[in-house]
């Protein structure tokens, strides 16, 4: 299904998730995003790469608005999720990032049980009717973030006391229990070691299946293995956008190939 | 020579040595045409340290410990039966020192030259005339042992300011000679001050803890004087505190749990009032609030704390106490006689904690990471879901241990309750009744006209000791909790 000719390919694109055009994303005077245009497909990882200071993560906070919780930040331009626009006032922030949800950096479980934590999300939106319903629902997004036989016998004991990558992929867990339709993942794998990361990038990979993910990653390996589109962000603009192997292939922009082989960042 | 005279010399040896050792330095490493070791003020800094720190240590010692030797000494010369009969020892000892500092004053006047007040065959009825004459205070008639005795005092105290003068210039001049040759180029002038300066430290930390200590020991040779005098279980457990001041307090009922209770009441509706709007005020102040209200509502609210406790104590008398009296007095629900009252004192005390609670909680607040927050609100929560959910957990260790600081300091108060709580010791469960606390009776106990060998007035150190012993305690579990608290981040 990957192997289509690529016209017919970018046909196919017109199917898109987040439609995102002319973003401007200012820090009190400074223009930190710069008319960013893009479109992302929906049940694919999409990874945003480039170096420190680019954007990237910032552009990603604007999908979910996680921007408006800093009171210097001004967002200006479109975002459609299936073709709503996000910033329209109409849309609640909190109702929008139940359906976007973001994985952080730093594994940041809260200081509570493991059950506690995954069940953090679907006890505010009121997800379960009662207490089967919602074990029903830690179950299952443990299980989907490959988490249920490590912690399905210390359900009660604190999130915080597991290794780093076990406490990422709870937190993917507690992301996927209020059942998104996208996640946002601001450099995942950071914080941990490579065995932990090869078990993250492995999850995010199934969870590629049901949901559309947009990944920030530092690693541009990692982009290789675990993306199907890769944008390539610098200094606040959006350099290229394309299908990875063909960015890191083929890039047709001089910066993105000198990122890409490492000639600076 | 006056001691100020003294400080000033050792100083400025202490100069003078500084700049020759920094001179003696650098002259060395420009003959030898070597670096110096250190910096060349270190040199400097060594002599100085050198000069000063035995010099005035030996000074500090020996104004402590010559007073005492003094006293022993002289004491020794009175004879049992110049002492009379309801008198002391120690009365006599204070009137030979008033006759010694009597000639001092006399001699210094030039009324009588240093031979005559030395003399030990001078009349005691002339110098007594004479010091009257000359308008020095002289109680009772000198005897001739008093005299004689304060003509020792003043020998030996002269002797010893003597010897301790010559002791500490010793001390700074061979401290200097010390530093002064050891300043050559490749000595390590550096780490020697470094040593000086973490003993300086030490030095500051001890004297804060012995202080500590000192005024345990102070209460607690009071303390046991106390249950010498009045049996321990009837303090303790006595339902009644109703002190008589006459016949030196013999039939006193002293018992403390009514105080307890009293202080317990009323630090209770205190921290009812403090807790909730403190800890609101620093959610509002840390998690809503933007920079501009923030920098201007933080320092206002901590303007509370800076105000005086008797004016805390005005406003409950004045305004607070007469208010409740218009609502639950005679005229209105008819429970509270007087404006004095728990609830008066509780609620002005409530107040003044306030500032309290809400700035130790702020702090604890913005130490929980921001990565919580970005956690819950990127799972769809609002801000008081994450207050309440992940924020206030996350904090609770240290907001309890702010509410136990902001307890001890309410069981200390005691001008507002003095001004708003009454005097009467009472078992009460109406809070509109008037009660007292343990800081307000070791007040009224101390300011009394009790002697001070009565178990009246040293019921005061007990009840002081037992409140001490309390506010350590609350202390220690809230410091051990804050403890336990920043641990789960770092």
């Amino acid at each position: 299904m990957k192997e289509m000719p690529k016209i017919d390919k970018a046909d196919e694109m017109s199917e898109t998730k987040i439609a995102a055009s002319k973003v401007q994303v200012y820090y009190g005077t400074t223009h930190a995003i710069k008319d960013v245009d893009i479109n992302i497909q929906p049940r694919s990882v999409t990874a945003f790469i480039g170096p420190s200071g680019c954007g990237k993560s910032t552009f990603l906070r604007t999908i979910n608005r996680m921007n408006d919780t800093i009171d210097i930040c001004r967002v200006e331009g479109e975002i459609l999720i299936d073709g709503e626009d996000i910033y329209d006032p109409k849309v609640d922030p909190v109702q929008l990032r139940a359906k976007v949800g973001m994985v952080f950096q730093k594994p940041n479980p809260f200081p509570k049980s493991i059950y506690d934590n995954v069940a953090y999300g679907p006890r505010i939106h009121g997800l379960a009717k009662n207490k089967s319903e919602l074990d029903e629902i830690v179950a299952s997004s443990l299980q989907k973030a490959g988490l249920w036989e490590e912690a399905k016998d210390r359900l009660d004991e604190p999130g915080t006391g597991m290794s780093g990558g076990q406490q990422q992929r709870l937190c993917i867990a507690r992301a996927i229990a209020v059942n998104p339709e996208v996640i946002l993942m601001d450099e995942p794998c950071s914080a941990l070691d490579p065995i932990a990361t090869a078990k993250v990038e492995e999850l995010i990979d199934e969870l590629r299946e049901n949901f559309t993910i947009v990944i920030v990653t530092h690693s541009m390996q990692q982009a290789a293995r675990v993306s199907q589109r890769t944008a390539f962000f610098h200094l606040g603009i959006l350099v290229e956008e394309g299908p990875t192997q063909d960015i890191f292939t083929n890039p047709q922009d001089k910066r993105t190939q000198d990122y890409i082989t490492g000639r600076f960042g | 020579m006056p001691v100020v005279w003294l400080i000033l010399i050792v100083l400025a040896i202490a100069v003078v040595g500084y700049v020759l050792g920094r001179g003696r330095a650098l002259a060395g490493a420009a003959s030898e045409h070597v670096k110096l070791h250190s910096l060349p003020s270190y040199y400097g800094s060594n002599v100085a340290m050198k000069v000063a720190v035995p010099a005035f240590l030996i000074m500090v010692v020996w104004l402590l410990a010559q007073p005492i030797i003094v006293n022993n000494s002289v004491s020794g010369l009175i004879p049992e039966t110049a002492i009379a009969e309801g008198s002391s020892r120690g009365l006599v000892l204070a009137e030979v020192r008033r006759a010694a500092s009597g000639l001092d004053n006399a001699v210094a006047a030039g009324i009588m030259d240093e031979d005559f007040a030395r003399n030990a065959r001078a009349d005691f009825n002339d110098i007594t005339t004479r010091l009257r004459d000359a308008g020095q205070i002289v109680t009772s008639q000198i005897t001739q042992p008093i005299l004689r005795a304060a003509q020792e005092y003043r020998i030996l105290n002269s002797t010893g300011r003597l010897l301790m003068t010559i002791a500490v210039l010793l001390a700074a001049l061979a401290g200097a000679a010390w530093g002064i040759l050891e300043s050559k180029p490749n000595f390590r002038a550096r780490n020697t001050v470094e040593q000086g300066v973490k003993a300086l430290l030490i030095a500051a930390a001890s004297i804060a803890i012995l202080t500590t200590v000192g005024i345990v020991f102070s209460l607690v040779f009071n303390t046991i004087e106390f249950f010498r005098l009045y049996p321990a279980l009837d303090f303790f457990f006595g339902l009644t505190w109703s002190p008589t001041f006459s016949g030196r307090g013999g039939n006193s009922e002293l018992g403390i749990i009514p105080l307890l209770w009293g202080t317990f009441y009323i630090s209770f509706v205190a921290l009812i009032v403090a807790v909730p709007i403190g800890l609101f005020a620093a959610v509002y102040l840390s998690e809503y609030a933007g920079p501009k209200v923030r920098a201007v509502a933080k320092p206002l609210l901590e303007i509370l704390a800076g105000i005086p406790t008797i004016v805390y104590g005005l406003f409950a008398l004045l305004t607070v106490g007469p208010l409740l009296v218009s609502i639950f007095g005679p005229d209105g629900v008819g429970i509270m006689q007087a404006g004095t009252a728990v609830m008066t004192a509780g609620l002005v005390m409530g107040i003044m904690l306030i500032p309290f609670v809400s700035s130790l909680s702020d702090d604890i607040i913005n130490a929980v990471p921001q990565a919580m927050r970005d956690g819950s609100y990127g799972l769809g929560a609002t801000k008081s879901e994450t207050v309440k959910q992940v924020i206030l957990p996350a904090a609770l260790p240290g907001i309890v241990g702010a509410i136990l600081l902001a307890a001890s300091r309410a069981i200390g108060e005691t001008m507002i309750v003095v001004l708003g709580a009454g005097a009467a010791a009472r078992l009460s469960l109406n809070p509109f009744d008037a009660m007292t606390t343990v800081t307000a009776k070791i007040v009224s106990q101390l300011t009394g006209d009790a002697d001070f060998s009565s178990p009246v007035a040293l019921v005061a150190f007990a009840l002081g000791m037992t409140l001490f012993i309390v506010t350590l305690g609350l202390n220690v579990v809230a410091l051990y909790i804050v403890r336990k608290y920043r641990e789960q981040y770092d």
